[in-house]
């Protein structure tokens, strides 16, 4: 390095990129969003090769490059099978103030886990085998946030 | 199929707020592998940056740096990805019979932007970025599942941290050399749940580069001494939602390190390897990693760790770097490993020299959780 180098009031200049964007939710998972909103109810689809269901649903199964086709209804209860208490603020992320906690909920009726908000519980009495359910929206719009959260079951 | 060596390699200090531009870090990096290499610009013909275009903020993210990596009036390509996935590119574009020698240069100022935000984009628009969720907080859901599946202790990971701050004591290019106690990470400040600050790597400016030649123009460019030979290389995918995976499931990385070790010739990993550098973004991927690497059983890699057998003086010292705990340039971190060991095989690592390196593992991961790896096995 030179010397001059050492001098140098090296200035920072302040950005933001902001780019608009509007994403095709695609024919499996706009199926999956109408049944959500307009029903209430949380689907899942099988894969007719190797029989894994999975919730979200997906375009082809990640094992046999099959489309599941086979369309499932969930009864929306499911058990933790991990979680995390967040104690970060995100606020232009995060649906919700910290500390509130993420879990990947194993679903009744499905192979896979869905990954949301657990609610309507102390955070230090969440424990990974816990049984929840999903609580809807009462408005909802189409999105993963048409299921509000998970809260213990009964 | 003809064999490639490393034959020069370099990198920054690794900081916070760096002073210095993306391309200004290039430049320093590529100018001082070539030196280290004891070649020129001219005799490079294949230029492979390692950048994102989101931590960089802006598009195309080579075109800005490819004066500073030597690529003017040559041909420039990236990686998005780990460092381990460019060298990983850039061998194979020597092996295509097309390119000769080449220079592989990561870049990372991740504390210009904001990490979360950056990597909650990594997740489905469609699905889960909607939550929020990000790096941190999904490596929180993988820690507390592989905790669950092994009935491991968070003082087990802590002990990560302990070990890997403590080797960033002898290299001097690390962020946060410490000298910190399993209670220091315990009572650190908790970021989420079972994670706490200490169990986190600190992102981290810098860059790094090495020169890559194929057999005969590295016996001819370069000195026996310096030259160190890529012997193995495996890498492999899982799958992309977090939901679709078992997350103390380390089938990617196994059948990854299953085609390095076998194109190495590598039987007993344990026994020949004397030395790793892998990637522990937060403490309990080392031993989690550690165990897909097939250095011990799955769920054993913890009390591997608790009996001293990755320490700076063990029997296989992982990370004397200090390992990303000490200082995570993203992206750059694998190329940086690949650089670190390199410096182990030639005895040149100075006061983190574990010894006598013979061969050398380095794993990068790319995706959430670890959700592709890359996996090296270097020598002599």
């Amino acid at each position: 390095m030179s010397d001059w180098k050492k001098d140098v009031e090296v200035l920072v200049h302040q950005g933001k990129i902001s780019v608009p964007y509007s994403w095709t939710v695609g024919s499996t998972l706009s199926r999956w969003y109408c049944e959500l909103r307009d029903n209430g109810k949380i689907w899942a689809n099988r894969c007719p090769g190797c029989g894994t269901v999975f919730v979200p649903p997906k375009a082809k199964c990640i094992h046999c490059y099959l489309e599941p086709h086979d369309w499932v209804e969930l009864p929306g209860t499911g058990t933790v099978e991990t979680y995390t208490v967040v104690h970060y603020e995100e606020p232009a992320l995060h649906p919700r103030k910290a500390p509130f906690i993420y879990g990947l909920i194993k679903m009744d009726g499905a192979d896979t886990c869905l990954l949301h908000f657990i609610d309507e519980i102390e955070p230090e009495k969440v424990k990974v085998g816990m049984r929840v359910e999903a609580v809807l929206a009462e408005e909802r719009e189409g999105n993963i946030l048409d299921i509000r959260h998970f809260r213990p079951l009964g | 199929m003809e064999k490639v060596a490393i034959i020069g390699v370099a990198q920054t200090k690794y900081e916070q707020n760096k002073p210095e531009t993306f391309a200004e870090l290039v430049y320093d990096v590529t100018r001082r592998a070539l030196e280290d290499a004891g070649i020129t610009k001219d005799e490079v013909d294949n230029v492979v940056s390692v950048s994102s275009d989101f931590w960089d903020g802006r598009t195309i993210s080579s075109m800005a740096i490819q004066d500073s990596a030597c690529a003017y009036g040559k041909d420039i390509t990236t990686v998005e990805g780990d460092g381990t996935f460019g060298c990983l590119y850039g061998m194979m574009r020597i092996l295509s019979g097309s390119f000769g020698v080449t220079i592989v240069c990561a870049h990372h100022k991740g504390t210009e932007s904001n990490m979360n935000g950056i990597t909650n984009c990594a997740f489905d628009p469609l699905v889960e970025r909607k939550l929020g969720i990000d790096a941190v907080s999904s490596a929180a859901l993988q820690a507390r599942r592989y905790m669950t599946k092994y009935a491991l202790k968070e003082e087990q990971f802590a002990l990560v941290s302990v070990k890997n701050h403590g080797n960033a004591m002898r290299n001097p290019l690390a962020l946060f050399p410490m000298e910190i106690t399993v209670e220091d990470v315990m009572n650190s400040r908790k970021i989420a749940d079972p994670l706490k600050l200490l169990d986190c790597s600190p992102v981290t400016d810098g860059a790094a580069a090495i020169v890559l030649a194929a057999e005969r123009q590295a016996k001819k460019l370069s000195t026996r001494k310096k030259r160190v030979w890529l012997l193995g290389v495996g890498h492999c995918t899982d799958a992309f939602r977090l939901g679709d995976r078992d997350l103390a499931d380390t089938r990617a990385l196994k059948a990854a390190a299953k085609r390095a070790y076998s194109m190495a010739g590598i039987t007993d990993p344990l026994k020949e390897i004397d030395v790793a550098e892998v990637y522990d973004a937060f403490s309990y991927m080392e031993p989690l990693w550690l165990e897909g690497l097939g250095f011990c059983d799955d769920g054993k890699g913890c009390e591997y760790l608790e009996r001293g057998y990755f320490n700076f003086d063990g029997r296989l010292p992982v990370n004397p770097s200090g390992g990303r705990l000490s200082a995570h340039p993203v992206q750059v971190a694998g190329l940086a490993e690949l650089a670190e060991c390199v410096l182990q095989i030639r005895g040149e690592a100075g006061d983190r020299q574990v010894g006598e390196v013979n061969v050398a593992l380095a794993h990068g991961i790319n995706g959430m959780c670890g959700q592709s790896h890359c996996v090296w096995i270097l020598g002599r």
